[in-house]
């Protein structure tokens, strides 16, 4: 049993399961692109490198989760049930702005108590694909491209200079692919493989793009 | 027993300053489009001012979070009014008025909003502005700003009020706002270079479209090395 005091307890033992995180949303003509990573970490300690950050909250309603993973598993948890529930009253697909909404109440009410950054992306018929995000402060605004999580700084600059508002499908994923892969290759707690999904009218298409097939930059 | 709920914010999402200034005829307020994250530049496009009704208009600096929850609770009551339709509608002091105790009230709990407002419009045909902030403090003043405009831009507004003896155009009230947000972009380090102007007359109250500064940095030519 690690008791003593003179004993330094690992990192991985006493940290909080944190989804390190880099994942990205973006609005292209007829849907959203959504992406993330796949590395949870404890301290430095991978927990788990498969993770699936890509929470359905509805049919065509997603939400991208950083923070502690413990709270935006909750979060997700929650905001899903209360879609279901109004999906049963109204009798209709719900709107991503109700989701973004219910998210938002969640984290601004809790904000002491939470560690939770979320984005809420999907398809409705009302205003088409729509990204909101919900930083820790419990906020809430539409974007049309946003990237969040501890490895957004790394390709913050380079979805500035090459993302455009109505790009086609193809040209949308390429960007954000590489976004992803270039936060990958320089954040620690951002890694593994790079999970997407394409949410359009037409429905939900999501893949893996394995560690062995990311793109590769220029690496010294 | 229940320990009282105790919570410092720290405010996270943040704008830099609002600048106001009253003019013959109306009052006008204005505040960049940058909500940063520390010292990053996170999210641009942010508005900061509101129109809140045809009379009034309100800007905020601090939480963007905590001001989008305020805006919430302020357009509860302006749709309060507009079921009600007897013609009352909250008029700037009013609602000055209501965020000074709301926001007195919330420090003085340990739980404040973290925030430094400020309100225009026209009270009674009178240009009306005020200015609240996280600790319930208010007053009203011919031109304010917050953060760092209180201390670049108000000096400026208020020679220029004091020049013309606190009468100034419409034209000229904007002009000077432009002036002291260019200055504000060269010196504070939070600020960006596109803003909004919320403006409220008598034909009633708009948001308009953002503008974007026309900076001069023709003197970084004229200077080398440090000596």
């Amino acid at each position: 049993m690690i008791a003593t005091s003179d004993i330094t307890i690992p990192d991985w033992i006493k940290e909080e399961h944190k989804t390190g995180t880099t994942i990205v949303a973006a609005e292209f003509n007829g849907g959203v692109i959504i992406a993330a990573d796949s590395r949870t970490t404890t301290g430095a300690y991978v927990a788990n490198r498969v993770t699936d950050k890509i929470t359905p909250l509805a049919d065509r309603i997603f939400c991208l989760r950083s923070g502690s993973a413990a709270d935006t598993q909750a979060i997700a948890d929650i905001v899903k049930y209360h879609l279901e529930f109004h999906e049963m009253e109204t009798g209709s697909s719900p709107l991503v702005n109700t989701a973004a909404h219910l998210a938002k109440s969640i984290i601004y009410n809790n904000k002491e108590r939470l560690l939770a950054s979320v984005m809420v992306a999907g398809w409705d018929s009302y205003k088409g694909g729509q990204v909101y995000v919900v930083p820790i402060s419990g906020m809430i605004v539409r974007k049309s491209i946003y990237i969040s999580g501890s490895g957004s700084i790394y390709a913050m600059g380079y979805l500035d200079a090459f993302y455009k508002p109505n790009m086609e499908k193809n040209e949308c994923l390429e960007i954000v692919k590489n976004a992803v892969a270039m936060a990958i290759a320089r954040d620690g707690s951002s890694g593994g493989c790079i999970r997407f999904a394409v949410v359009t009218d037409k429905g939900v298409e999501r893949n893996v793009i394995l560690n062995t097939e990311l793109p590769r930059f220029y690496e010294n | 027993m229940e320990h009282p709920k105790q919570q410092t914010q720290n405010p996270m999402v943040t704008g830099t300053s609002v600048l106001g200034i009253q003019f013959d005829g109306g009052v006008l307020i204005a505040a960049d489009l940058l909500g940063s994250y520390g010292s990053m530049a996170q999210m641009r496009q942010l508005q900061r001012v509101f129109k809140v009704n045809e009379k009034t208009v309100i800007g905020a600096s601090g939480d963007y979070s905590d001001y989008q929850f305020l805006l919430e609770k302020i357009m509860q009551k302006v749709n309060q009014d507009n079921c009600l339709n007897d013609g009352y509608v909250y008029k700037p002091k009013q609602l000055f008025s209501w965020c000074t105790r709301v926001l007195y009230n919330r420090r003085s709990n340990f739980d404040p909003l973290w925030n430094r407002l400020v309100i225009a419009g026209l009270e009674n045909e009178q240009p009306f502005l005020g200015c609240v902030d996280l600790l319930g403090n208010a007053y009203q003043a011919p031109c304010m700003a917050t953060g760092y405009g209180n201390y670049l831009a108000v000096p400026i507004m208020r020679e220029f009020l004091e020049k013309h003896n606190n009468r100034i155009t419409e034209a000229q009230a904007r002009d000077v706002i432009d002036r002291c947000m260019k200055l504000l972009y060269y010196r504070d380090g939070r600020a960006y270079d596109k803003y909004s102007i919320a403006i409220v007359t008598r034909e009633g109250s708009r948001v308009e479209e953002c503008k974007e500064l026309q900076t001069n940095w023709s003197v970084a030519s004229q200077i080398s090395s440090y000596d």
